[in-house]
């Protein structure tokens, strides 16, 4: 069931006037901003259906960098994210892209710095609830709904092992949790879904195992 | 978890509870929260929709392309001067789901229920029926539960996503929820609640989202109008004891269907329906200029 909440119902409480191009975008924009874990010095946004056709009549434009910015659906400084984002140095830029995609709400979110950059691309399924289909070419589902750990690992036997076992002793409980790869053996990313917040410490437990290169997490 | 309508309606008999009792001992069990936990942030958004209504009756809120705005305020004030024809209830109930979406239309703070687009519907009707029934706070807040509950199902076997499935997944969404949520205030029983729901979105089936200049104001925010009328009279005739013929369940599923097959340009693209009509493109060409690609 793609809906869990009464809440996914009635609610978001959100600025007008799309809940879908204005609230699940900067949904969207924050899952971006959460996975990148620091400030972005660029980011580009390219757009795709529905997207692509009326981002500018619903707002979805400064929804999005509301997003990175790191504002939530009901934060009124959105309506002005655009002028914040510059005042930040925050260079943003938006892509009308013709392709068809499998679901009419979709943006593809390339950002970065001078060190790193990051891309994800996330559909907006109604009603404010979005998905990230895709990050840095891994195929996931990630609702951004609960709290979440992404790790990149090793495809190695014990990976996923040595990585539950720490959150068990921690007496963290997975509500969801998937493992893709691009090729055997090569890069892998766990996505966790977990019922309460992460801290710091147990991130970087994890982030010292052997076979694991890179933690990150979303939080409430 | 309850599936579907039948399954819905079932649970609230079998435990001789209300609707909102079975979303809110759901949302109970499967999130491990407690009933005061819930409870306070279904009033939270309770307020939210009240502050939105009343903003849109006496401010003169505008648009940021100026298209819509003011016409909630109107109505209002229509009502208080004159001898209405459809009755004061009926048109306060129009005139608050105008309000609540013209405040959306100017990037004001809302509700979604269960979309933006279609969050006049349930308030509107809500804070019309108020003043008839006299319900507790509580019974305004179970009122959202009700909704809530229909909107789950709907969520889950269709959708609520005007790109996915035209307005009648968003407005006729809202309209069934607000009309099942009007029966369990008014005193009717959980099958009654259901009819409501399948005679009320029965009446928006088909409904396409051509939004002009792809903007959620025209037609969004009359369209909310009409879903709010609509889910009273929905209300009224399930309370009088009418039955679908088609089970709600059924009809979700045909609203379903019918959105898989709505052609592209009449789901929330803006190239489609009253969008493509040469006044609904001359609006778009003064709102965006010639400095868009959009056709």
């Amino acid at each position: 069931m793609k809906y869990r909440s009464v809440f996914d119902i009635i609610g978001p409480v959100m600025i007008g006037p799309s809940s879908s191009h204005t609230a699940g975008a900067a949904r969207i924009g924050l899952v971006a901003r959460q996975l990148f874990q620091k400030e972005p010095t660029w980011v580009e946004f390219h757009l795709y259906g529905s997207f692509a056709k009326t981002y500018l009549g619903h707002g979805t434009d400064v929804a999005l960098t509301g997003g990175v910015l790191g504002y939530d659906t009901s934060d009124i400084r959105i309506t002005e994210s655009l002028k914040f984002a510059e005042e930040q140095g925050l260079i943003v830029s938006f892509h009308e892209e013709e392709a068809q995609t499998d679901h009419p709400n979709t943006v593809r979110i390339r950002l970065g710095d001078k060190q790193s950059e990051m891309e994800l691309v996330g559909i907006s399924i109604g009603g404010g609830k979005v998905e990230i289909k895709e990050l840095n070419g891994f195929q996931l589902r990630l609702s951004g709904n609960h709290p979440a750990i992404l790790v990149v690992h090793h495809d190695r036997f014990g990976a996923i092992a040595s990585v539950s076992t720490a959150l068990a002793k921690h007496q963290i409980n997975i509500g969801h949790m998937e493992v893709s790869r691009k090729e055997v053996g090569k890069e892998a990313l766990m996505v966790i879904e977990v019922d309460q917040n992460i801290g710091k410490d147990i991130l970087s437990e994890i982030e010292k195992m052997e076979l694991v290169t890179q933690v990150t997490k979303i939080h409430e | 978890m309850f599936r579907n309508v039948e399954e819905l309606v079932s649970i609230a008999e079998k435990k001789e509870i209300p609707i909102s009792e079975v979303m809110i001992l759901q949302e109970m069990e499967h999130h491990d929260r407690s009933r005061r936990d819930i409870f306070s942030q279904m009033e939270r958004n309770l307020d939210v929709m009240e502050k939105a209504v009343e903003r849109g009756i006496k401010e003169q809120v505008k648009s940021v392309s100026g298209l819509t705005g003011g016409d909630g305020k109107k109505l209002f004030e229509y009502i208080q001067k004159n001898e209405t024809l459809s009755g004061t209830l009926m048109l306060e109930a129009v005139a608050k789901a105008m309000a609540t979406n013209e405040v959306n239309a100017a990037m004001g703070t809302i509700c979604a229920t269960p979309t933006a687009g279609s969050a006049g519907v349930v308030p509107g009707t809500l804070f019309a029926v108020k003043d008839k029934l006299n319900p507790t706070r509580e019974q305004m807040v179970r009122f959202l539960f009700t909704s809530g509950a229909f909107g789950f199902v709907v969520a889950n076997n269709a959708s609520i996503s005007g790109a996915a499935g035209g307005c009648q997944a968003e407005v006729g969404s809202a309209t069934g929820m607000a009309a099942a949520a009007i029966v369990e205030m008014a005193g009717g029983k959980p099958r009654q609640s259901a009819m409501a729901m399948a005679m009320a979105l029965k009446g928006m089936l088909g409904l396409v989202c051509d939004p002009v200049a792809g903007l959620v104001e025209v037609p969004c925010v009359k369209r909310n109008a009409f879903g709010a009328s609509n889910a009273l009279v929905a209300a009224d005739m399930a309370l009088a004891g009418i039955e679908s013929r088609i089970p709600c369940d059924e009809v979700i599923d045909a609203m379903y269907r019918i959105g898989e097959t709505m052609p592209f340009t009449l789901r929330e693209t803006g190239e489609g329906g009253l969008a493509a009509t040469p006044t609904g493109r001359k609006y778009q060409e003064q709102i965006f200029g010639a400095s868009t690609k959009k056709v």
